[in-house]
């Protein structure tokens, strides 16, 4: 069994599994259950100043969408910040910490974008042996209202300013947790780096409305017969996080910068490729929400398998595909494959073919009994069908050799030509 | 109670009224919404979807059960009326496992197929259940055709030609339309009077008028109707059963296995309907099976079907002979009835083995008995009552791929005409395709 301890700007685990900020940490409770189910740490629910503490709706708070079988694809939420007394939450970390010391405890902060917020509240928890802080510039909602939050997260300026008084006020590994609701996340990343942080975590939940009631013509959830966007998470999220973890990674500026891979991961399938494209560690909420703390032990087992197959360490993955993220205009023009169909795994569902057919490019053939066939001199290895296709590796795409004469081109397989180069490129010939 | 299955003779109650009602009991349960949204997210929506090439009415089958996944079952319903007004019953009563489900990409990836039976059903029994009907008729042609026979084939003409906006009226020599809907499906498969409110849902359409107790070659001729209406529909299904042609067939208690299937089906208190203890049945198609389960379901001790070829042979399909085993019917095969055997009612009927040769099935001249005080014959339907003059084929009334038999002016579908398997769906089919035919004909 492979060895998932992790180590992530200094804060040890037993494995790169952490709770992300979010109801599944908002407690004492919560924390120790989600300890013994084996998650290697947690990042506190956030915390917010001293006073009262706010106020959550008291009508329904998620809205979703479903896959078939009425898989849970996509959450989105209305939450505020942790709204029990700041002192019930220190005392609490306080007990954790002290009975869990092999695992990791951040806690997570959200307070007024002034410096004697920030000094106030790095005071309030120096002494609960907490393992670091995480900045919430994410919380899209309610608490943007309030100027904290993505209105924060928004600002590259902010982020650095805020960075640096938490740097300044406190000894602590600072984390800053991005919105993905701008633009460039590469801005608000340089500006964490900038401002001193130990790492950035991302991403936070999108700006979302899941559903719109039809008789109350309110989004949903609904309260009292009005709606505002929620925080979108879960696994329809993770393509977006994914690239957004790229963008970091391969970013020059921010490039070594460590990155807390969230959302969307469900399976330890989901990690990998988060640590891949060079996340050190990962955080989980909807999975977590979704199936309860049990679901980390598949992500255990699964990534020590993966790697035990792979004869790699941890480390090794982080950040093993990176270098493999490029730009369009730096993919190779020439490399050439076709679709392929397994006449004994194909159930005959016709389904490539209409996509093919209907949107593509009228490269698969259907015969009266059924067979479908792709026809090379049509298909442009667009890879819509094997997307479509409801049977796993029915259709594949097999890569061409070098000098294989394509019948769709009638030009052979040639070597690696990129648009930089490209004749058809105005650019490229003005480079000449 | 006095009687029990092992009762000798031929008698009524061998079981409580409660366990009779609990095995004619809905043989299979309605899907609830859950359910059918389960069921429903299996679909792939194929292209040209083999289902759909397989049900005899091509009901557009993807679009229907993605009709139920989106939470519109009303519509789901038009999209299967359209194509198949007795959707209803057919969802209840179609071998979907030798049709559509067979057929279903899913059944060939994993065995198991999208429940397109059940789904139809949902959605069929949603629209009903709400009263309405979802079709128009439209402006009146002031052509008047006749269809004579209620059963399937007849009542899906009539409703297409309404629906055009041709008068229609449909015969029947029988006390109730609905033909073997009414008389002869078994009854787990169409509880609580759903045959006769299929019908009354489907007259809504208005422009049809039933009449019952008429019939053919009787009370009606082919020359009048073809006098007084613009066209004739003819839909006769099989009237006439199959003789064993074996000595003492004439014995009491030997009887048409579709005349104990009627009875029962008419039969307003199951209690009161008297079966055998040793039932044998002789045949080896879907009446057999329903009158052997039926049997079986009533209280009778021992009921053997028993078929003169093998059992890969049998009209059955392999779904419907598992039905009967697991009901606790034995299965014997490779024998043929050779003579029945009693002193003024039957005891024993007695059998030779046989063997296909290259010749045939031959019998070895081994013969064996079985103990029977009720012996049913399910052997066949034969066509009676099919007017003079109109040209047959193997038996049946020849029709051409929209129905149109040797006379001009007169078509003809479902069990009675030619083309196609003796099934309710294809009853169905072949009606609708007529009356499109007859309107196209009427209306140039
Ligand atoms: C016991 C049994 C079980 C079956 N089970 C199934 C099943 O589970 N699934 C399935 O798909 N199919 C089943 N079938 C077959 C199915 O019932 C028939 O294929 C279908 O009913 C044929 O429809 P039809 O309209 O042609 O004829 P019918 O339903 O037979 O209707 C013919 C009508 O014409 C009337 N008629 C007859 N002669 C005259 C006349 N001279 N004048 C006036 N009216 C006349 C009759 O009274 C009857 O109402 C079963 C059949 C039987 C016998
Ligand atoms: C109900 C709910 C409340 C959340 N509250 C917080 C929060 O207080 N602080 C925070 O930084 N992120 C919060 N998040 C965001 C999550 O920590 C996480 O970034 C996001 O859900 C994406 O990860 P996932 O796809 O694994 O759920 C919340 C998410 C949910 C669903
Ligand atoms: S999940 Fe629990 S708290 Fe939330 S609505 Fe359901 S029962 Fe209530
Ligand atoms: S989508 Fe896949 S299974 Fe369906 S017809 Fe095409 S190759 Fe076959
Ligand atoms: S064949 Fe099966 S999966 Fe395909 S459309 Fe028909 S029911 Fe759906």
């Amino acid at each position: 069994m492979a060895n998932l301890t992790s180590n992530f700007v200094g804060i040890k685990s037993p494995n790169p599994f952490w709770l992300a900020s979010a109801p599944p940490t908002d407690k004492k409770y919560n924390v120790e259950r989600a300890y013994e189910a084996g998650w290697g740490g947690v990042v506190w629910k956030t915390l917010g100043s001293e006073g009262p503490p706010v106020v959550n709706v008291s009508g329904p708070r998620y809205g979703a969408i479903w896959g078939a079988d009425r898989r849970l694809l996509g959450l989105n939420n209305i939450e505020l910040i942790t709204d029990r007394p700041l002192e019930v939450n220190i005392q609490e970390i306080k007990e954790v910490k002290r009975k869990w010391r092999d695992r990791a405890l951040i806690i997570s902060l959200m307070v007024p974008c002034d410096e004697d917020s920030w000094k106030d509240i790095l005071k309030r928890i120096e002494d609960t042996e907490a393992d670091g802080v995480e900045l919430n510039f994410g919380c899209p909602h309610g608490m943007a209202e309030r100027g904290m939050g993505s209105a924060v997260g928004q600002v590259p300026e902010y982020i650095e300013m805020v960075t640096r008084w938490v740097k300044k006020h406190s000894r602590m590994p600072c984390i800053v947790k991005l919105t993905p609701n701008i633009t460039d996340v590469r801005k608000p990343a340089e500006a964490a780096k900038r401002g001193g942080a130990d790492a950035v975590s991302l991403i936070n939940t999108i700006n979302s409305i899941t559903s719109v009631n039809l008789d109350a013509f309110s989004p949903e959830p609904m309260i009292d017969g009005k709606g505002t966007h929620g925080g979108y998470c879960g696994p329809a999220v993770k393509p977006i996080a994914m690239n957004m973890v790229a963008e970091i990674a391969r970013n020059p500026e921010t490039h070594g910068l460590p990155i807390s891979g969230i959302g969307g991961i469900t399976t330890w399938r989901d990690a990998a490729e988060f640590m891949a494209l060079g996340a050190g560690n990962v955080q989980v909420c909807t999975a977590a929400m979704t199936y309860g703390f049990k679901v980390v032990q598949e992500m255990i087992s699964g990534l020590s398998q993966y790697l035990d197959d792979k004869g790699m360490a941890l480390t090794d993955l982080v950040g093993k595909a990176t270098p493999n993220v490029t730009d369009w205009q730096f993919l190779n023009l020439n490399y050439t494959t076709k679709a392929q169909i397994s006449q004994d795994d194909c159930i005959k569902c016709g389904r490539c073919y209409a996509a093919c057919e209907d949107t593509s490019h009228q490269a698969i053939a259907m015969s009266a009994d059924r067979t479908f066939t792709v026809k090379d001199d049509e298909c442009v290895a667009c890879n819509l069908c094997v997307n479509v296709c409801p049977v796993e590796n029915c259709i594949t795409m097999v890569e061409k050799p070098k000098g294989w004469l394509d019948p769709r081109t009638d030009r052979p397989v040639g070597d690696y030509a990129n648009w930089t180069t490209h004749p058809n490129n105005p650019s490229a010939r003005a480079a000449e | 109670m006095t009687n029990s299955p092992l009762t000798p003779g031929v008698v009524a109650g061998r079981l409580s009224p409660q366990a009779i009602a609990a095995n004619f009991h809905d043989h299979e349960a309605p899907l609830d919404r859950h359910e059918a949204h389960v069921a429903a997210d299996r679909c792939y929506f194929c292209h040209d979807a083999p289902c759909m090439t397989a049900c005899p009415t091509s009901i557009d089958i993807p679009l229907f059960i993605r009709q139920i996944a989106t939470g519109t079952p009303e519509a789901a319903a038009k999209t299967i009326f359209a194509q198949n007004i007795l959707g209803g019953m057919c969802a209840r009563v179609c071998p979907t496992e030798t049709l559509c489900e067979e057929a279903c990409v899913r059944e060939t990836a994993e065995g198991k197929p999208v429940e397109i039976g059940r789904l139809q059903r949902f959605a069929t029994d949603t629209l009903m259940a709400k009263g309405v009907h979802p079709f128009a008729r439209a402006k009146a042609t002031g052509k008047k055709v006749a269809v004579v026979g209620a059963g399937p084939a007849g009542l899906s003409a009539a409703h297409r030609l309404a629906m055009k906006g041709h008068e229609v009226v449909v015969f029947d020599a029988r006390p109730k339309a609905g033909g073997l809907n009414e008389f002869g499906l078994a009854a787990y498969k169409t509880t609580n009077g759903f045959a006769q409110a299929e019908v009354d849902w489907l007259l809504k359409i208005g422009g049809i008028r039933i009449e019952t107790g008429k019939a053919l070659g009787r009370d009606l001729s082919l020359a009048d109707l073809q006098k007084h209406y613009d066209a004739v529909f003819l839909s006769i299904g099989l009237a006439g059963v199959n003789a064993l042609r074996a000595p003492g067939e004439d014995k009491a208690n030997v009887r048409p296995a579709v005349e104990f299937i009627s009875e029962l089906r008419q039969s307003g208190n199951l209690s009161s309907l008297p079966v055998g203890r040793d039932v044998v049945v002789i045949g080896g198609g879907m009446t057999a099976v329903d009158a052997a389960v039926q049997s079986k379901l009533l209280g009778a001790e021992n009921v053997t079907i028993v078929y003169r070829r093998g059992q890969e042979k049998m009209a059955a399909s392999g779904y419907e002979q598992e039905h009967a085993t697991s009901a606790g019917v034995r299965i014997v095969t490779h024998a043929a009835p050779v003579a029945v055997h009693g002193n003024g009612a039957v005891t024993e009927i007695e059998f030779a083995y046989t063997e296909d040769t290259a010749q045939g099935l031959k019998q070895t001249g081994e013969t064996f008995r079985l103990k029977a005080d009720t012996v049913l014959k399910a052997i066949g339907q034969t066509l009676t009552g099919a007017p003079e003059g109109l040209a047959l084929d193997g038996g049946k009334i020849a029709v051409d791929a929209t129905g149109r038999t040797s006379i001009a002016g007169v078509w003809a579908g479902g069990d009675c005409a030619t083309g196609g398997e003796d099934l309710t769906v294809t009853a169905v089919a072949e009606g609708r395709n007529a009356a499109e035919d007859i309107h196209a004909s009427l209306m140039t």
